[in-house]
């Protein structure tokens, strides 16, 4: 257990600090780009802006999602971690679980609070920003599921980071349908099915990650 | 270190289409040494991977009691971490320690502030092997341990790895160039390709 603590502390201070070079705000700084660009795209209309916002603010998330994909695993593997972690046996498993907490944490909350001065640019307040928000609450563990499924797939590939760009736009269509179509109706459901997809997601993730890192290692 | 064995029976090993060796079968006990030689390609650094539980053998057993720990070309330390911040992860992971003068002996006392990707091969090899020393593991896998080693060095580890074997523990050596140990068992791997 202490052995996955010192895991998770390691794995937080690539993803904050300098290890990864900005890996942490590199995504935070593009969504918030994507939302700069819409308003300028569309022009200034305020009913226009306030309408599509939300949707935007999904879009910008899910393009975040793509980027921190080709560090997420590759240099550990590459380094020999894994194989380390194995010898002394910490499951793979468990390892990835400790990179999906790592991983939202330095992923989700970001983009949380970025969504505050992108709701501002975007012309978006009051109810839509709270719908906004706990979707992107529900909706954030599951994106960083599925890249970190496809980090874990895509690994012993070649230009596995444009190929991992692909593959999870088709997987996160559901996130984005629920959780951006909770801004239209209103509802609760769709936030709590944005939620349920999350939890599906992050429970699935440590085993199609271990068994991807495990199969790497045959190969 | 009492009591760690290792032995495989009847070990083959097939990468892709290729078998590699096959009827590979040797038992070692607490102070035992064994050298993997053959030219490359006859897959002593799959044996060594296969003896450490981390690649399945294709036909055969390998009998394991005992923590293993693996040197491999591949250091295992973050490349934009200071050396002594590096080892200071293994040490909370592990919870053994990185004796001063052990470092010293190896060259690194010096090197602890400098960033993983700044050394140089062969520091990197040394910084790997005082990683392996602080697991502390009964047995050892050496996979070319001498690449990239000055002589000075080389020495260190030889003998290092005579004292680790005369205090009872198991040490498994892959490498084609000699490697100047009492007692050192021999097996060549190409008398086993198929």
């Amino acid at each position: 257990m202490s052995a996955l603590l010192t895991i998770l502390r390691r794995d937080l201070a690539q993803m904050f600090g300098g290890g990864r070079r900005g890996g942490a705000i590199l995504p935070v700084l593009f969504f918030l780009a994507v939302a700069m660009l819409f308003p300028f795209a569309v022009g200034p209309d305020p009913v226009l802006l306030a309408r599509a916002g939300g949707g935007v603010i999904w879009v910008a998330a899910l393009l975040a999602a793509i980027l921190p994909l080709d560090r997420l695993l590759a240099p550990d593997l590459e380094q020999g971690l894994f194989d380390q972690f194995a010898l002394r046996g910490i499951a793979e498993e468990a390892v990835v679980a400790v990179r999906l907490l790592a991983h939202w944490l330095s992923f989700g909350p970001p983009l949380m609070i970025a969504a505050v001065p992108a709701a501002a640019l975007l012309g978006i307040e009051g109810e839509t920003l709270r719908l906004v928000e706990l979707g992107l609450l529900a909706g954030t563990p599951g994106l960083a599921a599925i890249g970190l499924i496809i980090a874990a797939l895509t690994v012993s590939l070649r230009g596995g980071a444009a190929l991992g760009g692909l593959l999870l736009v088709p997987l996160a269509v559901p996130l984005l349908i629920f959780g951006a179509g909770a801004l239209s109706t209103g509802g609760e459901a769709g936030l709590a099915l944005t939620a349920a997809i999350s939890l599906l997601l992050c429970a699935i993730a440590p085993f199609a990650g271990g068994a991807a890192i495990r199969a790497v290692r045959e190969g | 270190m009492e009591g760690c064995r290792l032995s495989v029976n009847d070990l083959a090993c097939r990468r892709g289409d290729r078998l590699l060796f096959s009827g590979l079968g040797f038992s070692l006990v607490p102070g035992d040494a064994l050298q993997i030689a053959g030219p490359n390609g006859t897959g002593k650094s799959s044996l060594l991977r296969i003896l450490a539980g981390l690649l399945r053998p294709f036909a055969g057993t390998v009998e394991r009691t005992g923590a293993v720990a693996l040197l491999d070309e591949r250091p295992a330390l973050d490349e934009h971490l200071p050396l002594g911040q590096a080892f200071d992860f293994w040490k909370r992971v592990d919870g053994g320690g990185y004796r001063a003068e052990e470092l010293a002996a190896l060259g690194l006392a010096d090197l602890l502030d400098v960033p993983v990707r700044f050394l140089s091969t062969g520091q990197r090899k040394r910084a790997a092997f005082a990683r392996l020393k602080a697991q502390g593991t009964p047995i050892r896998l050496l996979d070319e341990p001498l690449n990239g080693l000055d002589t000075a060095a080389a020495s260190t580890l030889l003998e290092d790895t005579a004292a680790f074997c005369a205090s009872g523990g198991i040490a498994v050596i892959a490498s084609h160039q000699p490697f100047a140990l009492a007692g050192l068992r021999q097996l060549d791997l190409s008398e086993f390709a198929s």
